[in-house]
């Protein structure tokens, strides 16, 4: 007989919290995670002597509630800053600074469309934030809970009211481009705003079908209302996530990789670690990707046919790499006081889809559209005193690159560097180290495949009730006993523990 | 000419009287009549626009028993769908070339057939490598099969499942396209109805199939065709139809749909099918041109509107550009919807948010074409003189990414020096386009900007020209030394002749956020404008562009409907 009636594969952000909720409710839990540290890419890393970082480094879709009912705060986390603004910058022009509630340093007709497109987006997250938070229906075969969320769904939609509802029929399928168009005037602007659109996946301010879909998602947080920094990095959640799961009895063993999920009469019955140790359990819970999930741990031979192929066909390539470099001062941005925001370094969205053509084909652009923060300046724990650190996703770095990373590593990085030296001249002088992260690096270091952050694409296509798809979206799979709770499944990718958390209240649901 | 007239001579109709302009003309065998001067000053409903959706809808307005006044700004009827002799010998379909989607209820409603519409079913299409290999597109399934086994044996194993994917998601989408959309705002018995019967149909197609429908119509077709096939010519092949018209690339969301879009007609029931109108594209609209006549209806070419005149919130007829009023308390515009919106209505007329919508509505220009008149048959090297496929079209596309990248030139203003080409020799198969031993080709080309840094000029227009011809002659080497004269259209000059906004086929993109009940707007996807009397029922409508006839029915219906008189239209054929 096992200690434990629950594993969970993967001490990330969803592991955790799946682990956590699944405790108090209680299960006997055991993590197995394959690094030496919890939290997977939201973990601080020392990246340099002295400098720490994480991958995942904004919380804007953390919600109150999973902070609340897990007691995080107890467990040692708070927020370094509430709510970070974000920062449109454009060489030679004075920046615009943007905050949930307004614009600074805008036009006034930008000014007050800004206030239109945030009334109408708020409008569109408040209807569908419910969604995010539950397990996806059914649309046929579905139980009565499921008719229940399409009936809500439903009645959500027509709530807003007609104008409204028609309004968001129509965005949901434009590009970024498109609906800034439609707003507004300011070509940096509208670039800063088209980031969140496309960040992380295979798509840029042209490309219909995602832009407002993955809006709502950033939305979806209700911690500030904002964009929250930890204090402590990242990894500041997570290890709170780690404290509140083992308060509750969880178990969790880092540096133990699950080699393979055991499978008897088609249900689950453990998993076998790296070393040969079997671990009996009748529920597996995988934080994993999908791909790796099904493909890898579980076995296509457990798995008919079309569901492995729904599963082979996921996208899951990352396009974003991630920049760390440790600096001797405090960063000097032409234009600003102080780099406490989120800097956008992307003049127009021209200059975003110029950058994606060149990722399209395997290459990457001389150009870098990057989001740059200094968590350094709100932080005094993650740097030495008097030094920075600067944290910067960087697009579009392509995971399957032509001549592959270790070929084209120094260049990425040059080019990166170039493109911050045109904002913060000098900036190449302050640095000590530097870490880049491409996807390829994110797969390796931390067992994602395709080094994608959503773990498979983010697109509507695979979204709610095909997410990660057909059969599994439920955060059940064909195999009994086999779950899935990583970013993969509903709602995604981004750091909010989210998809644990719902998967969590699935599995219990379910006995 | 004299040639063309033996054709049509023993089918001419007793009804319809001849007039044919110089400019203008008609192989099939019935004539419209035009006229210079409307004959009232009064009429039921005035039809803006004699393109083939306009004579639909007017036809069956006049089916109805209504006094029907068709309008249009050029010496020739047809819009985008006809046949013209532009250069003496050969006629040109130098618009619209093909055609499938036409509603064969409608065809055979209208009796079509006998005003002298005959629709030759076509196959065969090449893909040209410049490697000189080809891959080719059969109608016969084995055919195919060992065709794609020459490029790859799994990908020929995909062929039977990626056929029968497509076709499903076809037939589904058959059952909406002579239907109103619904509108999900309404509580109204007939869209909640529509909404049921739309519910049903999705849900008829088992759980699963719904997903992976709701997967399809927001996906790219480069994704689309990744899933199913490996080999780079074979996605070639089929990615064609994804970009036709379309201002995205092969690789963007939603353009599943539009592969889809080019499947979902047919040719006398055969789903998937394309075929070629006898003497042209024109005959489609001649012999619209001859029912609507049969039932009554007149046309007026040469008259321009200048603007849809509303008094207290109702529409009493159009002013022609030249001053003459003509009064009506129909008027139903086959513009698109910007032009219609922006240019012949009084922003002042109309809700200032219909301006905003009609202003930010998206109609790009992204296609060129190229038709020429050939003294000989052209060689291809690659295939023998013989071949079977020596008669079908031609494409000449080695990969997806140099798709792609030809959208790329586009998207930054400018056309691909590696132009996809879609040639189709419309001659073989309608021996009424050019004299024996001539030939017409039509040449489709994607992409060609709306605009180009300074503008169009006829110099640049000629460069888009030989851009083309140099595109040809890398798979036919002497295809220049059979040229007897040649047609360039860039969207400037289909937008100066036709009068699509931007020179945009489809009356407007054909993105989800215009489709169905976003078609053209949210709100106003049920043909009827903002104005009472006021009707829409051009491609810009549902279900879109192509040579449907569904535009202008489905519209006629809705009307037939606010009159209070007995519908006409028939419903579509429903497939087995």
């Amino acid at each position: 007989m096992s200690k434990y009636d629950t594993l969970i594969i993967g001490a990330g952000h969803n592991g955790l919290a799946c682990a956590a909720y699944l405790a108090k409710a209680g299960r006997k839990v055991l993590v197995i995670e394959a690094n030496e540290q919890t939290g997977g890419l939201a973990a601080t890393r020392e990246f340099a002597p002295g400098f720490r970082a994480s991958v995942a480094h904004t919380l804007p879709q953390l919600n109150r509630s999973l902070v609340e009912e897990l007691e995080l705060e107890k467990h040692g986390f708070k927020l370094a800053v509430d709510s970070m603004p974000t920062v449109a910058m454009a060489p030679g022009k004075p920046p615009i600074t943007i905050t949930p509630d307004s614009l600074q340093g805008a036009s006034a007709q930008d000014s007050a469309a800004y206030q239109d497109y945030r009334r109408l987006l708020g409008k569109f997250a408040d209807a569908i934030n419910p969604f995010w938070k539950k397990r996806p229906p059914m649309i046929a075969d579905g139980d009565m809970g499921d008719l229940a969320t399409l009936g809500k769904f439903g009645w959500n939609l027509r709530r807003m009211g007609k104008d409204d509802m028609r309004e968001m029929m129509r965005m949901i399928a434009l590009p970024a481009q498109d609906l800034m168009d439609e707003y507004f005037d300011d070509a940096a602007l509208k670039g800063a705003l088209s980031w969140d659109c496309n960040v992380g996946s295979k798509l840029a301010p042209r490309s219909p079908n995602n832009a407002v879909l993955a809006l709502l998602l950033r939305m979806s947080g209700d911690l500030t209302g904002g964009l929250p920094l930890p204090a402590g990095g990242a990894g500041s959640f997570t290890d709170a996530l780690a404290a509140a799961a083992r308060s509750f009895g969880v178990e969790i063993r880092c540096g133990q990789a699950v080699e393979k999920v055991l499978v008897e009469n088609m249900s689950v019955s453990g998993v076998q670690l790296a070393g040969g140790e079997q671990i009996l359990a009748t529920t597996v819970i995988s934080n994993a990707d999908p791909k790796t999930s099904f493909l890898k741990l579980l076995g296509a031979q457990h798995l008919d046919v079309q569901f492995t192929h729904r599963i082979n066909r996921l996208r899951n390539q990352g396009y974003v790499a991630k920049l760390h470099l440790a600096l001797d001062g405090a960063p000097t941005f032409t234009g600003l006081d102080s780099a406490t925001g989120r800097l956008m370094l992307t003049p127009s969205m021209k200059y975003i889809e110029c950058a994606f053509d060149e990722a399209k084909y395997g290459g990457y652009a001389s150009d870098l559209p990057m989001e740059v923060i200094v968590p350094s300046l709100v932080d005094n724990s993650l740097a030495p005193a008097g030094k920075h650190v600067l944290s910067a996703n960087v697009q579009y770095a392509p995971y399957a690159v032509k001549g592959g990373w270790e070929a084209h590593r120094e260049q990425f990085l040059a080019n990166a560097i170039d493109t911050l030296s045109q904002y913060a001249p000098g900036i190449e002088s302050q640095i000590s180290a530097a870490e880049l992260l491409t996807p390829a690096d994110l797969e390796q270091q931390f067992n994602v495949a395709g080094g994608h952050w959503h773990h498979a694409e983010f697109a509507i296509d695979t979204w709610w009730m095909n997410r990660p798809t057909y059969g599994a979206s439920q955060y059940k799979t064909p195999v009994a006993g086999f779950h899935l709770c990583g970013a993969g499944a509903h709602p995604g990718g981004g750091l909010m523990g989210t998809c644990g958390a719902n998967a969590a209240r699935a599995i219990l649901e379910d006995r | 000419m004299v040639l063309f007239m033996s054709f049509i001579i023993p089918l001419l109709s007793p009804i319809c009287s001849v007039e044919t302009s110089d400019k203008t003309l008609s192989s099939s065998h019935v004539f419209h009549q035009v006229i210079h001067h409307a004959m009232k000053s009064k009429y039921d409903a005035i039809v803006i626009g004699a393109g083939h959706n306009g004579l639909t809808n007017a036809a069956y307005l006049a089916k109805s028993g209504l006094d029907v006044l068709v309008v249009e700004k050029n010496d020739y009827i047809g819009g985008a769908a006809v046949s013209r002799e532009l250069h003496e010998g050969w006629l040109y379909s130098n618009c619209s070339y093909v055609c499938s989607l036409l509603r064969q209820s409608v065809h055979r409603d209208l009796d079509l057939t006998r005003h002298g519409l005959m629709i030759v079913p076509y196959s065969g299409t090449t893909n040209f490598s410049l490697n000189g290999n080809y891959i080719a597109e059969y109608g016969d399934h084995d055919m195919q099969y060992r065709e794609i086994k020459r490029h790859s044996l799994r990908d020929a194993d995909a062929i039977h499942r990626y056929e029968t994917d497509l076709m499903r998601y076809a037939k589904l989408i058959r059952h909406f396209l002579l239907r109103t959309p619904a509108d999900p705002t309404s509580f109204k018995p007939r869209d909640l109805g529509e909404m049921m019967f739309m519910a049903k149909k999705f849900a008829g197609m088992g759980e699963e199939q719904v997903y992976e429908f709701i997967r399809f119509m927001t996906m790219s077709a480069g994704d689309f065709l990744d899933e199913y096939f490996e080999s780079d010519i074979v996605k070639a092949l089929y990615s064609t139809s994804s970009i036709i018209g379309t201002a995205l690339g092969v690789y963007s969301p939603g353009t599943a749909y539009v592969l889809l879009h080019h499947v979902m007609g047919d040719v006398d029931g055969a789903v998937g099918a394309w075929g070629l109108a006898r003497g042209g594209m024109g005959a489609i609209s001649n012999a619209l041109a001859g029912a609507l006549q049969e039932h009554g209806g007149e046309i007026l070419t040469e008259a321009p509107v200048a603007q849809i005149i509303v008094k207290n919130g109702s529409t009493t007829g159009v002013a022609l550009e030249d001053g003459r009023e003509i009064n009506a308390d129909i008027v139903v515009s086959n513009l698109d919807p910007k032009r219609t919106f922006t240019k012949i209505m009084d922003a002042g007329d109309i809700p200032s948010d219909l301006r905003k919508k009609a202003e930010n509505f998206k109609i790009r220009g992204s296609s060129g074409k190229v038709n020429i008149a050939l003294t000989g048959k052209p060689d291809f090297p690659s295939l023998p003189a013989d071949h079977k496929l020596r008669n079908g079209s031609f494409q000449f596309l080695d990969s997806m990414e140099r798709m792609e990248r030809a959208y790329d030139d586009w998207k930054h203003g400018r056309w691909s020096d590696d132009p996809f080409i879609e040639m189709t020799q419309s001659s073989v198969w309608d021996p009424t386009l050019a004299s024996p031993g001539h030939y017409f080709v039509s040449c489709f080309i994607q992409y060609c900007p709306a605009d180009v840094e300074g503008g169009w000029t006829p110099e640049k227009r000629d460069a888009f020209g030989k851009t083309v011809i140099d595109q040809i002659c890398n798979y036919s080497p002497n295809f220049r030394d059979h040229i007897a004269h040649m047609e360039i259209r860039t969207p400037f000059e289909i937008e100066n002749e036709i009068g699509l906004t931007e020179g945009n086929i489809f009356q407007g993109e054909l993105t989800i956020d215009q489709l169905m009940f976003n078609r053209p707007f949210p709100g106003y996807s049920q043909y009827r404008g903002p104005v009472k009397g006021m009707y829409m029922c051009g491609s810009g409508t549902h279900p879109g562009g192509g040579v449907s006839s569904a535009c202008g029915a489905n519209s006629a219906r809705e009307i037939l409907m606010d009159l209070k008189r007995p519908n006409v239209v028939p419903e579509d054929d429903v497939d087995e």
